[in-house]
């Protein structure tokens, strides 16, 4: 029955090889991209049935008990995760098959995209910390390999920021973990969590506290560490960037989550006043950024950073409220952003430019495409009934509750920018007259045919439904929400699963 | 012996932070090998230095006698090395290619995909 928790990792690697094996038969390739991601949801969905039937599902690799050997843990959080991660990839995936050029299909866009979603489940189900660090690494090698598949001069640009920035992010992950082997000599995260807790060294824990943050607040962008982020995202072909856009920082941010709920809790005034202070700045920063940028692609990626904030908000304010309205936007960002970035890929279709200037009249000749990027970019400004609303409203009544009303302010104003920088998009590529010196519009205008279109509408379509369906059928996602931020607040549960029997 | 290592990863981490703070990419990857060196011997030194006890089981016993070095923390650097080690691989190739792409080796050149 642990299998369940294996699976989401398991599939995608052996994909990967496949693919590799595969490597002159595209065809084939293509074929187990799409299935293969497909089974990635199907056993990502099954491992959070298993989570929500029976609590924290775990699995000690080689049946080395914890906390010495390697433990697999997933708890509502992690399943949830797993899930969405199995949905961008089938959403990337159908995408690819229209949009990638063969030249980088060739050069293993397919084996590298399992493998990187192969680094990011593990990173979301693993229980060891150390581990942690190492499906980091897969990760980002991969990643690092999609970014640069192409080799064009803004890739490489963004290549070398994106690349130096994560290795040095990955470094001090490392020192950090080096250090919490000699104070506590484990790495088990539940493990750790005991003993940091029965620990008696808060300056020494702080800083520890300090190097897991700014390690993880560079991977998720958060202020002031982003400047990578909107350097190198919109760089790839737009279904890899929109695979980074969706999944990446959250990775990051998850680990704050992990580490902050679980490990680091001996000094909450302390750490999380930080995580504030950054959640409001990194929401400010990345909707003013947003603001003065006039590419589709790089308008979004500003407004990643902002939303990075109101999740590390969820974080910050360590309420049941504010976390499960943190999660949730975890949640409902990743497909926003995803969804975003596959629109903008369909006006690059029809126009062939991302820059608002050279767009047009995109409402007038292909009014779905309109309503399909007015539901998640006003989504992400949390407009009801979409789901950025619900995840808004309920972080936002978790400062209230806290009486945090210098952070409310800030998420208010952030949410008002952010609706201005997705209106000046809406403005000037779909509601006003196509622009004289747009040249090759018979696309647009139907009067050529684009085969593969109908393959990038489809994700859009479905992930667009599903943001409207979070929106007015909350409950259920909300409910998932709170009890995953139950299960983080009281981690009791979690390390009694990991650890079982081995307690004392 | 902890102090002399630890003054060596201080010294390892200010040459990698020097060196990744110059503009040549050259240096910027020197920078990225120092620094990875130095987390390596950091977690190496933090996790305690134990001298001549390897820790190997006599034959017939159940335990080793007496106190030996920790072995974990020596697989799990050999695992960090190995990691640095492909990405430092990948890191080099992609200077190259950059550094065909710009034809410089400067960073301030690379700017165009910022502000």
């Amino acid at each position: 029955m642990n299998l369940a928790v294996a699976l989401p990792i398991l599939l995608p690697l052996l994909l990967g090889a496949l693919s590799l094996l595969a490597h002159r038969r595209l065809r084939l390739q293509r074929w187990l991209g799409v299935l293969g991601t497909g089974a990635l949801l199907a056993a990502a969905l099954w491992l959070l049935r298993c989570v929500a039937r029976e609590g924290v599902v775990v699995l000690h690799m080689g049946d080395w008990q914890a906390p010495f050997g390697i433990t697999l843990a997933a708890d509502l959080l992690g399943a949830s995760m797993a899930v969405l991660t199995g949905l961008l990839g089938l959403a990337t995936a159908v995408y690819s098959l229209a949009t990638t050029p063969r030249g980088h299909e060739q050069y293993g866009h397919w084996p590298l995209l399992h493998l990187l979603l192969a680094g990011v489940t593990g990173a979301f189900l693993t229980g060891d910390i150390f581990n942690l660090y190492v499906w980091f690494e897969v990760m980002l090698v991969a990643s690092f390999a999609l970014l640069t598949l192409g080799g064009e001069r803004a890739q490489m640009e963004g290549a070398i920021k994106y690349v130096a920035l994560n290795l040095l992010s990955s470094m001090i992950f490392l020192s950090a973990l080096g250090i919490t082997y000699g104070l506590f000599g484990t790495l088990n995260m539940a493990d750790l969590a005991a003993k940091v807790a029965a620990a008696d060294q808060p300056g020494l824990l702080s800083v520890l506290a300090a190097m897991y943050m700014v390690a993880f607040g560079i991977k998720a962008g958060a202020f002031p560490l982003f400047f990578w982020l909107p350097a190198s995202y919109h760089t790839p072909p737009v279904a890899v960037s929109a695979l980074f856009a969706g999944l990446l920082s959250k990775v990051g941010v998850y680990s704050l989550y992990r580490v902050f709920t679980l490990i680091f809790t001996h000094d909450v005034g302390y750490t999380h006043e930080i995580l504030l202070w950054a959640a409001g700045l990194t929401m400010l920063t990345g909707v003013l950024g947003a603001l003065a940028q006039t590419e589709i692609r790089r308008i979004v990626s500003f407004q990643i950073i902002s939303s990075i904030g109101y999740m590390l908000m969820g974080l910050a304010l360590f309420t049941p409220l504010a976390l499960a309205g943190g999660m949730l936007y975890i949640g409902q960002d990743i497909v926003v952003k995803i969804t975003l970035f596959l629109v903008a890929g369909i006006a690059f279709r029809l126009l062939g430019s991302y820059r608002l200037e050279a767009l047009g009249g995109l409402y007038r000749y292909r009014p779905l495409l309109g309503v399909l990027f007015l539901i998640p970019a006003l989504s992400l400004a949390g407009l009801p009934p979409l789901s950025g609303f619900i995840a808004k409203l309920a972080v936002v009544r978790g400062a209230i509750e806290e009486a945090s009303w210098g952070i409310t302010f800030v998420a208010l104003l952030t949410g008002l920018l952010t609706l201005y920088s997705i209106i000046r998009i809406w403005q000037q590529a779909f509601w006003r007259e196509l622009p004289a010196h747009a040249t090759d519009t018979g696309v647009l205008r139907g009067e050529r045919r684009d085969p593969g279109l109908w393959l990038m509408y489809l994700p859009v379509a479905v992930l667009a439904g599903l943001i409207l369906l979070v929106g007015v059928y909350a409950q259920p996602f909300f409910g998932l929400a709170e009890a995953a931020a139950g299960q983080l607040l009281d981690p009791q549960a979690y390390i009694d699963a990991v650890l079982g029997e081995a307690r004392p | 012996m902890e102090p002399l290592m630890a003054v060596l990863v201080g010294i390892t981490f200010a040459t990698a932070v020097y060196m990744m703070l110059r503009r040549s990419i050259v240096k910027l990857i020197i920078g990225l090998t120092l620094l990875s060196n130095a987390a390596n011997l950091l977690f190496f030194t933090a996790s305690g230095l134990t001298r001549g006890a390897p820790p190997i089981i006599p034959e017939g016993a159940e335990q080793p006698a007496g106190a030996v070095a920790d072995p974990l923390p020596q697989a799990l650097i050999l695992t960090a090395i190995v990691i640095s080690f492909g990405v430092l691989a990948f890191a080099l190739v992609l200077i190259r290619k950059a550094y065909q792409v710009v034809q410089a080796d400067d960073l301030d050149q690379m700017k165009d995909t910022d502000t």
